[in-house]
Parts: C-alpha cells; sequence; structure tokens
C-alpha cells in the first residue's frame, strides 16, 4: 500500500509510541494472511488466457451456478431485510416474556459452525424430518431443492440484519415519533415517514452484508441442496468440486467472478457506511 | 377498570401481539429447531451410543486437530487484533478507511474462496508448489494450510471488536501514562489493556467459535485424510456422507455446545459489561 | 532555567493552530493562556507537555531543548480537560501510577510510594480516599485526584488544560485559591489554559491572550486589564468579563477554608 507508506515517511512525531511497529505488524500480517494469496488468485485464470476464462465461465453448469448463487442470495437477504426489520423492532421496543432467550438466539448462525447448521436444516426438512414431514404432505419440498439452499441462506444471514439495525433502533429517540404524533401523524404515518427512513441506511447495511454472506456461503447449503448440477448446484461448490478434480483453471475462474463481487460488496458498504456516518 | 391511553409513540396492542407472534415463531422454526434436531438426532439412539461414537479415533484425534488449529490461530490474531487497533484507533495516518476495509476484506470473501486461494499458491500445481515438494514442506492437505485457512477466515475478528472500543475510549488516559513517565508497553499494559479486557474477550471468544467451527475454507485445504487432516466440522462431514448419522450429529452436538457455551458467554459479556465493549456489534 | 518559546509554528491538516507563538516567563511564574476555543493555547500547551510537535520553533526550559525531551521524560505534569484518571485504578493506585513505571533503579520502594500518595492525599484534602475509583468522585474531586497525580512525579513543569472547566462557580473558586497559593508554595513553573478571563486574572502572574494562533497580548493582569494593546482584546475582556468592580483580594490568594492547608 505506497500510499500509507508515503504518510509514514512524512508523518511528525507521536507523543504515543508504537505506531511504525503496529502499523507494520498489521500491514504485513493482512499481506501474508489475506493480500497476497487473493492476489494470487486474480491472476491465475488469465494463464489461459482471456479466452479460456470466457470459455470457463460460460458454460452452462458455470452460468447456472452463478445464477443460482446470487439469485439464492438475493432473495434470502429481501427475505431478512422483511423479518430482520420485523424482528429487531420486536426485540428492541416490546417487553415480553423470554424476550432475552430470543434475543441471544439471534446470534446463533454466527456461533453455530456451518457444517453443523447445514445437517440439522437438512434433518429437520428431509422427508421423514420433524419439518420435513408436515410440509411434504401440503405438498412442498424444501429438503433437495433450490427451496432448501433458500432456508440455509435466510438463517445464516438473519442475525446481519438483526443486529445492523438494533443498535439504530434502540438509540434513536421515541422524541421524533411523538412529534409527528403532535402533528397529527397516524402510527402508520410515523413508521412509514419517520423510523424507516432514519433505519434505512443502517437496513441497506445489514441486507447487504446478508447478501454476501449468503452469495459465498458453503457449509450450510451443501447438505439440504441436493447439489443437482444445473438445479441445485451452488457456485462455492462448484470450485470444491473443479479443484478435487485438480482442474485449477476452472476453479480459479470461478473464484474470481466471486471475488470481484466481493470486492463491488465491499465498496457499496463503504459507500453506504459514509452515508451512516454523516448522519 | 382504567382505560389507559397509548403514548404516542407506542403501538396498538393488536400490533404488538402480531408483532411478538411472528418474531417469536421465525426465531423458533428457523433457529432453535435446527439446534434442538442436532442434540435430538445425537441421542436419538441413546446417549451410550452417542459417546461411543466420540470416543472413535477418528472423531478424537479430528477433536485434537481442531484444538490445535484453534490454539496457533487465536494467539496469532489477536496479536494482529491488539496491533491494528492500536495503529487505527490511536493515531491518525492516510489510508486508515482503506486498511480497514481491507482488514474487514475476509467478511465479505467466500471461505471456499479463500482455501482456492491458498490451493492455488501451495498445492501441487500451485506457484509454491514444485519448490515446497523439493523440500519435502507440506502446506496444503495438513496443518500448515488448515491453520492458514483458519486465520484468512478469522482476521477481522479481534480488529473489529477493538477498533470502535478504542477510538470510543481516547488516548487521553494513554498521554497522561505517558506524561507521567511510562514507556510503550508499561502504557499498553497497565492502561490500555484493563480497559479493553472485556472488549478483547468478547473478539477473542467470536474469533474462537468461528475458528472451530470453520468449514468451507478447511474443506478445500484438509484433503480429508481421515485420522489426519479433518476437522471436526470436516468429520462431521465425512460421517454425514457415510449415513453413520449418529456419529455426525454425536460429534456436531460437541460443536452446537461450544456454540451455546460462546452464546451464554456473549450474552453475559453484553448485559454485565455493556460499558466495556463495544457499542456496536456487527461480524 | 526559564522557560522560553520562540516561533512556535504548528498547522494541522486544514488549518494553522499555532501562527509563530513567541513568549518568555521566569523560572516558577504561573502562566495563563486566555482566550477562545481554536485560539492555539491547547494546542500550546500540548506541545510544552510533548503530546503534540510543532512544524517549527523552539522551546527551551530548564536550560534543556525541551522538544528534543520525549513526553515521558520531561516530567511535565499534565493535568486533562477532563482528568483522564485511569478509570481502572483506585485513587492511590492512580495517584502512584507516574513513580511506579518508573526504572527499577529509580523506582522508590513500596512504603515509600505508600507515604508520597497519602501526603498527596492529604494536600489535596482527599484522605481517606485512597480506595475509591474515579467513577465514585465528584468532579472537584477527581480534579485534585488529578493534580495530585500530576504532582506526584515531582514534576519540573505543570501544565493544566481547562482544569476548572467541567466544574461549577463555587467549587471552582475554592479550588482556584487553593491551586494559586499551592504553586506559591512550590514554586513549580505552571503554565494554565483557559478561556475565562475572571479565572485567569484571578490565578496568574502572567497572562498571555491568544487568538488565531497568535499571542495578541502578554504581560500582566493589571497591565493587560488596564491597557488593551489590539481592538481583540479589548473585545474579548469586554464580552466575556461580566462587568463588575476589581475581584477582591481573596480570589488572587487563595480562599480563607483553603488557607491553611499545610
Amino acid at each position: 500500500m505506497p500510499v500509507t507508506r508515503q504518510a509514514d515517511r512524512r508523518r511528525k512525531p507521536d507523543a504515543l509510541p508504537g505506531f511504525r511497529l503496529t502499523l507494520g505488524v498489521t500491514l504485513f500480517y493482512l499481506c501474508i494472511i489475506t493480500l497476497i494469496p487473493l492476489a494470487a488468485l486474480l491472476i491465475q485464470p488469465w494463464s489461459n488466457g482471456f479466452h479460456g476464462f470466457i470459455t470457463i465461465l460460460t458454460s452452462p453448469r458455470v452460468l447456472a451456478a452463478l445464477k443460482l448463487s446470487f439469485g439464492s442470495a438475493a432473495i434470502a437477504a429481501l427475505v431478512n431485510m422483511v423479518f430482520g426489520l420485523l424482528v429487531a423492532w420486536t426485540l428492541t421496543r416490546y417487553r415480553f416474556p423470554f424476550r432475552r432467550v430470543l434475543d441471544a438466539l439471534i446470534d446463533l448462525p454466527f456461533a453455530l459452525p456451518t457444517a453443523v447448521a447445514g445437517i440439522a436444516l437438512s434433518a429437520l426438512y428431509a422427508q421423514n424430518g420433524w419439518l420435513g414431514a408436515p410440509l411434504e404432505r401440503i405438498g412442498i419440498k424444501v429438503a433437495y431443492t433450490p427451496l432448501g439452499i433458500l432456508v440455509a441462506l435466510v438463517f445464516i444471514g438473519l442475525p446481519f440484519v438483526v443486529r445492523t439495525i438494533e443498535p439504530i433502533l434502540a438509540d434513536m429517540s421515541l422524541e421524533a415519533e411523538e412529534a409527528a404524533a403532535t402533528l397529527g401523524a397516524t402510527r402508520l404515518q410515523t413508521l412509514a415517514r419517520i423510523v424507516l427512513p432514519t433505519l434505512a441506511p443502517a437496513l441497506m447495511t445489514g441486507t447487504t452484508l446478508a447478501f454476501a454472506r449468503a452469495v459465498g456461503e458453503y457449509g450450510s447449503v451443501i447438505f439440504i441442496a441436493g447439489n443437482l448440477p444445473r438445479v441445485s448446484e451452488i457456485a462455492p461448490l462448484l470450485i470444491v468440486i473443479r479443484l478435487e478434480e485438480f482442474d485449477y483453471p476452472g476453479a480459479a475462474a470461478i473464484g474470481v467472478i466471486m471475488l470481484i463481487a466481493s470486492f463491488a460488496i465491499l465498496l457499496a458498504l463503504n459507500l453506504l457506511q459514509r452515508r451512516l456516518a454523516r448522519r | 377498570m382504567t382505560t389507559r391511553t397509548r403514548r404516542a409513540a407506542e403501538d396498538p396492542v393488536a400490533m404488538r401481539l402480531i408483532c411478538i407472534a411472528i418474531t417469536a415463531a421465525f426465531i423458533i422454526v428457523l433457529l432453535l429447531l435446527p439446534l434442538i434436531t442436532v442434540f435430538a438426532q445425537a441421542l436419538a439412539k441413546g446417549l451410550g451410543l452417542a459417546l461411543s461414537r466420540i470416543e472413535t479415533h477418528d472423531a478424537w484425534t479430528s477433536i485434537r486437530l481442531t484444538l490445535i488449529v484453534a490454539a496457533i490461530s487465536l494467539p496469532l490474531n489477536t496479536l494482529f487484533g491488539i496491533c491494528a487497533a492500536w495503529a487505527i484507533a490511536k493515531h491518525t495516518f492516510r489510508g486508515k478507511v482503506l486498511l480497514t476495509s481491507l482488514i474487514d476484506l475476509p467478511f465479505s470473501v467466500s471461505p471456499v474462496v479463500a482455501g482456492l486461494a491458498y490451493v492455488l499458491i501451495f498445492g501441487m500445481q500451485g506457484w509454491l508448489g514444485p519448490a515446497l515438494r523439493l523440500w519435502n514442506i507440506k502446506i496444503i492437505f495438513a496443518l500448515p494450510g488448515i491453520v492458514l485457512a483458519t486465520l484468512f477466515v478469522t482476521v477481522p475478528f479481534v480488529a473489529r471488536e477493538l477498533v470502535p472500543l478504542m477510538i470510543d475510549q481516547g488516548r487521553d488516559e494513554e498521554e497522561a501514562a505517558v506524561s507521567l513517565g511510562a514507556g510503550g508497553l508499561q502504557t499498553f499494559f497497565r492502561v490500555t489493556l484493563p480497559n479493553i479486557k472485556w472488549g478483547l474477550l468478547y473478539g477473542v471468544l467470536l474469533c474462537n467459535a468461528r475458528a472451530m467451527g470453520e468449514f468451507g475454507a478447511v474443506t478445500v485445504v484438509s484433503g480429508h485424510i481421515r485420522g489426519l487432516t479433518n476437522t471436526m466440522p470436516v468429520q462431521v462431514e465425512a460421517l454425514y456422507n457415510d449415513y453413520e448419522f449418529v456419529g455426525a450429529f454425536a460429534l456436531a452436538s460437541l460443536l452446537a455446545l461450544l456454540a451455546l457455551f460462546t452464546l451464554a458467554l456473549k450474552s453475559l459479556l453484553e448485559w454485565r459489561y455493556a460499558g466495556e465493549i463495544a457499542a456496536t456489534h456487527r461480524h | 532555567m526559564s522557560l522560553i518559546v520562540e516561533s512556535l509554528v504548528k498547522h494541522f491538516t486544514t488549518y494553522p493552530a499555532l501562527k509563530g507563538v513567541s513568549f518568555t516567563a521566569p523560572q516558577g511564574a504561573f502562566v495563563a493562556l486566555l482566550g477562545p476555543s481554536g485560539s492555539g493555547k491547547t494546542t500550546l500547551l500540548r506541545i510544552l507537555g510533548g503530546l503534540e510537535f510543532p512544524d517549527a520553533g523552539a522551546v527551551r526550559f530548564a536550560d534543556l531543548n525541551w522538544l528534543a525531551v520525549p513526553a515521558r521524560s520531561r516530567r511535565a505534569g499534565f493535568v486533562f480537560q477532563h482528568y483522564a484518571l485511569f478509570r481502572h485504578m483506585s485513587v492511590a493506585k492512580n495517584i502512584a501510577f507516574g513513580l511506579s513505571v518508573r526504572p527499577k533503579a529509580e523506582r522508590p520502594s513500596r512504603r515509600e510510594i505508600a507515604r508520597r500518595v497519602e501526603e498527596l492525599l492529604s494536600l489535596v484534602q482527599l484522605e481517606g480516599m485512597q480506595d475509591r475509583y474515579p467513577s465514585q468522585l465528584s468532579g472537584g474531586q477527581r480534579q485534585r485526584v488529578a493534580l495530585a497525580r500530576a504532582l506526584a512525579i515531582e514534576p519540573r513543569m505543570l501544565l493544566l488544560d481547562e482544569p476548572f472547566g467541567a466544574l461549577d462557580a463555587k467549587v471552582r473558586k475554592e479550588l482556584r485559591g487553593w491551586l494559586r497559593n499551592l504553586q506559591a508554595r512550590t514554586g513549580i513553573t505552571t503554565v494554565l489554559v483557559t478561556h475565562d478571563q475572571e479565572e485567569a486574572f484571578a490565578v496568574a502572574d502572567l497572562v498571555a491572550v491568544m487568538n488565531d494562533g497568535m499571542i495578541e497580548q502578554y504581560g500582566t493582569p493589571q497591565d493587560v486589564r488596564r491597557a488593551p494593546r489590539t481592538r481583540f482584546v479589548a473585545e474579548f475582556l469586554e464580552t466575556k468579563g461580566r462587568p463588575r468592580s476589581s475581584p477582591p483580594l481573596e480570589d488572587r490568594t487563595g480562599f480563607h477554608s483553603w488557607r491553611d492547608l499545610n
């Protein structure tokens, strides 16, 4: 990062020691652990030329996997946006029994290993599972279908939305809402025109985080997905399959697309964050 | 009977009840049921069978490997988190925003892509593959690769927790310590560390949960050698794919217990030391 | 052994904080830097304490190139605006901090440290408070702990950043008189930052009125008050100073209740 190093050289002395050392350790560690490996990945697919790269990406199986990953992640993020907002609102604004327990459970997807979540969801929604059996009877198949993927992605994405908007909701003073009421707004108008706009940037941030996580999710999805090529095979799984076939260029090409998507999401998040900070 | 008029910022009773009902149902079905399923499946054929499945050699080695990986990656990421937070929170420099985004990068990169990146560098056909083979160093399909992959996905946890907390605390106390004659390490250990210890514990706790439970990144670099390079989550997958459901869920129960322990401790920290951990928690 | 500040210049990224500031104060003087917020007075104080570094200029103190001495070796007792007490340490630990971080060879024995803490506690009238934590103290008490902590290192220079800003008027007046007495007794060269002219005139031997990164006027309180040299000084004194007869003598020499301490 030349920018930082340049600033460093022109740096004035600082009363608190350790800046150079700690920044140096930080940059060195980041380079070794994340930056160099990701740079290696970005360079890899061009070894077969741009044409080779495109050929890999436009194969029907790869296209279907990418479409499935991004599509189901987007739908899951939207589901989480709606329910996450409702859950966060309920948990911060209302007092009721077991509220604390429910609130603590929100973090379960952060704490529970994805593979564990994966086999649990799969067992739960299987034909003979607690939820799978009754759903089957009314004609809904979840396990081993794209619907199962959606369930897993909603599972892992929920805390991102809830935990992002909860602090904003908690900090929001009731005064604005009360002011709206004194000006003659109905409760619904107040919610739609005062509360929702205040929450909007945080809600967008949370939804984007949930989307980012869902696009790359692997562990919780593969057990319930069925993994049928071109139907329920997600992009990360296809990377794993290509690697097991020792098809490095094939794996790298999909990886690069996903990495570029990550960068784009990160950029969007930064812009959102800046809007959030300006409030 | 008194009829209480609703306060202006209060919602109608019906709306409250509906919201609470939906929230409870959503959390129970989506989050609680899977958790219960893990234990129910493990105990489906009795506690004895479940325990015997954990006592197999492969299960034990996977537990040991997971503990080793966590024991290596936690101190490294903690040290990194403290360094990053000291530089970012207590000093001003250009490129701070960029650096913060780079630290957060692993949160938005698929773990599988992270594992892939390491395979491309250290794998047999990777850049350093031939050189490593020459010196007989194994990274991929061995412990170093698993540690690296785990480090990648857990890099941001501690830093993420400490940076906002330390920005919030400012540098007044550190400046006071220096003006009273304290050196850098004295200032850190006697003034900064006591103020951030609960936040640090919080970050390490989350980092640990993720390190022990990481699956996507590890699965790519582990090579699935049973009794050797299978961490607990990878072993769970292997057993599940073999239709060894009791064994898979028994091992998964241990990980679920770890998750419950993490959640309990996390809630305790948030409740007891609310002022001493960062105000917002996003992961 | 006087304090000599020569043409200090300091730029922050967007604006200049000091545009060439010079003044001289004899050993043992009590100097007040008086000015509105943003006038650069706190920056100047932080430079004297080694917490900030000027882009140009020089400071000499105790026959040393003061700017070359790192903050931790300056023995400049700094009292922060918001006290910056170590919140996880008891009052006694706070006061003892400066002594306990000395290298082993120079560190007083545990008993000696305890004795000194005791002494300082009675000096700042906080006997019996040694086991309290900062959060259990009132603003005035915190202020006095901060002072005791700064005095514990036997400072060569005492630097006070709006030390009474957060206190109510009555406590402020009491502490002010007490501080004046203490300074006169110890003879430590002291620099105080304030935006309150009444405070500056009440405690200081010399007042530097600052505006926009420069010293507009420097002199004794009487001179500054009697003959403002620039329009800014005249207006600043007029608007901020509630018109009243000159303060009673008690204000300069200390409050009765504090007078006979020690």
